[in-house]
C-alpha cells in the first residue's frame, strides 16, 4: 500500500486501485479508511472475559497459554470480526488458530459468514398495539418483515429472512439488508406497521412508538396487577379497574378482592368476561390506555347496576404500567365523576410504575451457517455440522455465545449487543456478513477433515497482528471485553 | 500482497474462476472428456488475464484518440468492440472489459474441441457458444432470485446472438443514466457490453432532481469517465417520467440496431420495461422458474 495525496493505493490485486478516503476499490472488498487500507470491517482480537468495563487487552502480552474452554474461562479469543471473507469458499478460513492447553490442542476456525438466509427477531417491550399479528412491517415503505406473536409485556417482530432479502423487489432486498445491518450494528431504525404504529427501535434502547418514548414495561397483565396490589387497595377504594388490552382486571369481582371481603359495586364492563374479575377485549387494541385504543377509560365501562351501586362510591382506574390513572366518585345518577386522586392511592399507582422494568428493544440476529462457509473450515462440511450437534465444536459469533437450533444445518441466534461494535457488514447480493467461529480440539478438527496444514499457533497470530496494527485495529479500534459494547 | 487466481468446481458442476475483481461462472456441455479439457483450457487462459489487462490499464482507460492501440488479446477485443460506437459517443475500451474477458475465456474453451454448448458468465456479461441445432434460453431477471422474469429469449444457433450483457446505475460500473438494467443481445459479448453501457447511459431525464449525480473522479480517481457526472441514486419517478426516460433509451438502442451492432435490448426502470428488436419480442414470454446464481447475475442460462 502506498499513499498519494489523500488517496491510497491498494496492492491486494494487480488492478492497484487508488482509493479515496471513505471509498472502496473496484472489488468492493478493500477500502480507504482515514488513510489506511482496510477490509471493510476491522479485525478484532477480543478479550473474552465477560467482565464489564471495556478493558483493553494488551495483545503483545497476551498469555501464551490460551484457555481451551472458550466460553467459561478468561483468556484471549480470536474472533472473526473483519477476518475477511473466504470467497471462493474452499480457501481455508483466514485464521485457524491452535494453542496447547493441558496437552490438548484446540483450534478456532475464524471466518466471516455471508448470510443470504438471515434475519432478526425483535422483542419490543410495550403494551401498546403495534399492529395486528401477520401485519407487514415496513422500512422506507418496503416490506421487511411482519408482526408475529404478542409475548409477556412485549411484541415480537420478525424481520428479514430470505424471502424479503432476495425474493422481493430489488429495493425491498436492499432496504431489508440495510434495516438488518443497522439493527445488528446497534443503530436506530424506523419501522411502520401496516394499519398500526410507527416505531423507532434500537437494540438495548427503549422503543419510540408514534413519537412517544416507551419508558416502562408493564408490571403484569391487568389481572396480575390486581393480584399484586389488591391488599394496598382493599381498604382505600371501592373499586379498581386495571385497564389492559389483553386481560383487564376488576378488583371487586376478582378472586383477590373477594378474599379481602370487598363488596360488589355493580360495575358493568364492556368486553367479554373470562373468569370473575378478568375481561377480554374491553376495547380495540391501540396506543392508548393499557394498549387499548381508549383515551377516556370510562369508555370501557358500560354502566353501574342501580340495584347494587350507590352514589359516593369510589373507583380507581389505572393502566398496567401506572402511566395512566384516574380517580372517580359516583354521582347521584351513578355516573362516575373524575376527582383528585387521594394521596393514599397515589402511592399504589407509583408502586406500579416502580415495579415496571425499563422497556427495551432486544435484537437477536438469526442466520444459517449450514451452507458453503463450512467449506472454509473443513473439506467435508457435513462433518462440521455433526460435530456441532455432538457438542464437540463450540460456535460463537464475534466471541459471543450463540444458541444453535436443533435440527438440520447450523442455524443460530445471537444477541447483537454482545458482539463488538460494527461487527456486521453486508454484500450487495444482498446478504449480511457476520463473524462466526468454530472451536474444537485439534484432533477432532483433523478427524473431520479440517485444513490442518493451515493451523497456526495463537502466539503467532497475536504477534503478527501486534506488528501490523493498522491492518487489524484500523481507525484506533481496539479490542473490548465481550459484553462491554454500548454499556458505557 | 497479490493473491493468486482461484478456481473451484461448484456443487452443480459449473466452474467458478476468481481473480481480483473478476468472477467467472463457466459451463460446457458435450462429451465428458471434452468438457474437462474445456475447463482446463479456461483455467489456463484465465490465470494470466488480469495481469495482462493491468499491464495496459492506463491505455485502456484513456480516450482511444489519444492512445496507441493496445497489444494484449483481451485488450484488442475491447478496443475493437468500442470502435464502431465511437463515431457518435465517448467510450473507452473499459466499457467492454467484462464482455471481452468472457469472450477470450470462451474461445480458450472451444478452440480445437467439439462442445455442444458452452458459456462464460462474467458477472452478468455472457459469451455463448452454440453448435448447429443447439439453443440457450436466457431469462432476464431484474429482481435477482425472484422467479419473475421480465423477459425470456431463446437464442438459437441460427441466430447471430453470441453475447449478452447488462448495464445499469446500480451495478459495479458507473452509469450516466437512470436505468435499473439494460440487457443487450449482440453478436459478441464485448459489443453487447459496450452497447449496454451506452443504452443505459441514454435512459435518463437530464436535470431531474431525483436522479443524483457525482463526478466519477470524486468516487474513483482512476475512472475513465473523469469529470463526467455518474448516477449515485435514483429517487421516485412518475410513470410518465419513466416512460420518457425509457423512450430515450429505446431510441439509442434502435440507433445501434439499425447499424447492425445489436440484435435486441430490454430496458428496465422501476416496474416498466422497454423492448427493442425481434429476437427479444419474438421469443418473449413468461417462464415458470429461474436458474440463478452469482452476485450480479441478471441472467439465467440453461
Amino acid at each position: 500500500m502506498s499513499e498519494v495525496g489523500d488517496k491510497i493505493r491498494c496492492d491486494a490485486c494487480p488492478v492497484l486501485c487508488y482509493i479515496r478516503p471513505g471509498m472502496t476499490g473496484a472489488c468492493d472488498r478493500y477500502a480507504n479508511r482515514d488513510g489506511q487500507l482496510v477490509r471493510v470491517d476491522p479485525h478484532v482480537l477480543l478479550d473474552r472475559a465477560l467482565s464489564e468495563g471495556g478493558k483493553v487487552v494488551p495483545f503483545v502480552n497476551a498469555e501464551a497459554a490460551w484457555s481451551g474452554d472458550i466460553l467459561r474461562r478468561p483468556g484471549p479469543l480470536v474472533t472473526a470480526v473483519g477476518a475477511g471473507t473466504t470467497y471462493p469458499d474452499y480457501k481455508p478460513a483466514p485464521f485457524i488458530v491452535s494453542s496447547k492447553v493441558d496437552g490438548v490442542d484446540m483450534v478456532t476456525v475464524v471466518t466471516e459468514g455471508i448470510y443470504s438466509y438471515c434475519g432478526v427477531k425483535l422483542k419490543i417491550d410495550t403494551d401498546r398495539h403495534l399492529g395486528a399479528e401477520c401485519a407487514i412491517v415496513r422500512a422506507e415503505g418496503e416490506p421487511v418483515g411482519h408482526v408475529t406473536t404478542g409475548e409477556y409485556g412485549s411484541q415480537m417482530l420478525s424481520l428479514g429472512g430470505v424471502n424479503h432479502l432476495t425474493h422481493g423487489g430489488k429495493k425491498e432486498g436492499r432496504v431489508t439488508c440495510d434495516t438488518l445491518l443497522n439493527l445488528c450494528n446497534g443503530k436506530p431504525v424506523e419501522l411502520v406497521v401496516d394499519g398500526g404504529a410507527t416505531v423507532i427501535v434500537q437494540a438495548g434502547k427503549a422503543p419510540i412508538i408514534n413519537g412517544k418514548l416507551e419508558e416502562r414495561m408493564r408490571v403484569g397483565c391487568g389481572s396480575a396487577t390486581i393480584g399484586m396490589f389488591a391488599k394496598q387497595w382493599g381498604d382505600k377504594v371501592d373499586e379498581v379497574v386495571v385497564v389492559d388490552d389483553h386481560i383487564t382486571g376488576v378488583l371487586s369481582e376478582h378472586q383477590a378482592g373477594k378474599l379481602l371481603g370487598m363488596r360488589d359495586t355493580g360495575i358493568r364492563m364492556k368486553g367479554r368476561r373470562s373468569t370473575p374479575g378478568r375481561y377480554f377485549h374491553v376495547a380495540e387494541p391501540g396506543t392508548g390506555w393499557g394498549g387499548t385504543n381508549v383515551s377516556d377509560p370510562l369508555d370501557i365501562i358500560a354502566g353501574f347496576n342501580p340495584k347494587v351501586a350507590r352514589s359516593g362510591m369510589t373507583m380507581l382506574m389505572v393502566s398496567t404500567t401506572g402511566e395512566q390513572h384516574a380517580f372517580f366518585r359516583l354521582g347521584e345518577d351513578l355516573r362516575p365523576i373524575e376527582a383528585e386522586l387521594p394521596e393514599a392511592l397515589r402511592e399504589s399507582v407509583e408502586r406500579i410504575s416502580e415495579n415496571c422494568e425499563p422497556a427495551l428493544c432486544s435484537v437477536l440476529f438469526m442466520a444459517g451457517a449450514g451452507g458453503s462457509l463450512r467449506a472454509g473450515v473443513t473439506e467435508n462440511p457435513v462433518r462440521l455440522t455433526r460435530s456441532v450437534r455432538q457438542a464437540l465444536t463450540t460456535v460463537t459469533a464475534g466471541g459471543a455465545p450463540v444458541t444453535v437450533w436443533p435440527g438440520g444445518g447450523i442455524t443460530f441466534m445471537v444477541d447483537v449487543t454482545l458482539l463488538p461494535e460494527n461487527s456486521f457488514g453486508y454484500v450487495p447480493t444482498p446478504a449480511i456478513v457476520a463473524p462466526i467461529e468454530f472451536t474444537l480440539r485439534l484432533d477432532d478438527y483433523a478427524a473431520l477433515g479440517g485444513h490442518v496444514d493451515e493451523v497456526r499457533p495463537l502466539e503467532e497470530v497475536v504477534a503478527e497482528h501486534a506488528q501490523r496494527p493498522n491492518a487489524i485495529f484500523s481507525n484506533g479500534v481496539v479490542a473490548r471485553s465481550v459484553g462491554a459494547r454500548r454499556k458505557a | 500482497m497479490r493473491a493468486p487466481p482461484q478456481q473451484r468446481r461448484l456443487a452443480d458442476g459449473r466452474m467458478h474462476l476468481h481473480d481480483g475483481p473478476i468472477d467467472l461462472i463457466i459451463e460446457a456441455f458435450g462429451e465428458t472428456s471434452a468438457v474437462e479439457e474445456a475447463y482446463a483450457g479456461a483455467w489456463g487462459r484465465f490465470a494470466t488475464i488480469l495481469d495482462e489487462l493491468c499491464a495496459e490499464l492506463p491505455l485502456l482507460r484513456a480516450d482511444p484518440r489519444d492512445a496507441h492501440a493496445p497489444r494484449g488479446a483481451v485488450a484488442r477485443r475491447m478496443a475493437a468492440a468500442v470502435a464502431p460506437f465511437r463515431a457518435r459517443r465517448f467510450l473507452t475500451p473499459m466499457a467492454a472489459v467484462a464482455g471481452a474477458v468472457a469472450e477470450e475465456v470462451l474461445e480458450a474453451m472451444t478452440t480445437g474441441r467439439k462442445l455442444a454448448r458452452a458459456y462464460v458468465n462474467n458477472g452478468g456479461d455472457i459469451a455463448l457458444h452454440l453448435s448447429p441445432g443447439e439453443t440457450f434460453s436466457i431469462g432476464i431477471v431484474d429482481r435477482p432470485d425472484r422467479p419473475i422474469l421480465s423477459a425470456c429469449a431463446t437464442v438459437d444457433a441460427a441466430d447471430r446472438v453470441r453475447g449478452v450483457a447488462t448495464s445499469g446505475w446500480q451495478g459495479r460500473s458507473f452509469s450516466l443514466g437512470a436505468a435499473d438494467a439494460v440487457t443487450v443481445l449482440a453478436a459478441s459479448a464485448s459489443v453487447a457490453d459496450a452497447a449496454a453501457t451506452l443504452i443505459a447511459n441514454a435512459v435518463d431525464i437530464p436535470g431531474h432532481p431525483a436522479i443524483r449525480r457525482t463526478p466519477a473522479c470524486d468516487l474513483d480517481p482512476q475512472s475513465d469517465l473523469g469529470e463526467r457526472r455518474v448516477t449515485v441514486a435514483v429517487g421516485p419517478l412518475t410513470r410518465d417520467e419513466i416512460n420518457r426516460a425509457l423512450a430515450l433509451g429505446v431510441a439509442e438502442a434502435e440507433l445501434w440496431r439499425d447499424r447492425g451492432l445489436i440484435e435486441a435490448a430490454a430496458l428496465r426502470v422501476g416496474e416498466q420495461t422497454g423492448l427493442v428488436g425481434a429476437a427479444v419480442s419474438r421469443y418473449l414470454g413468461r417462464v415458470p422458474t429461474v436458474v440463478h446464481n452469482g452476485e450480479k447475475a441478471l441472467h439465467a442460462v440453461s
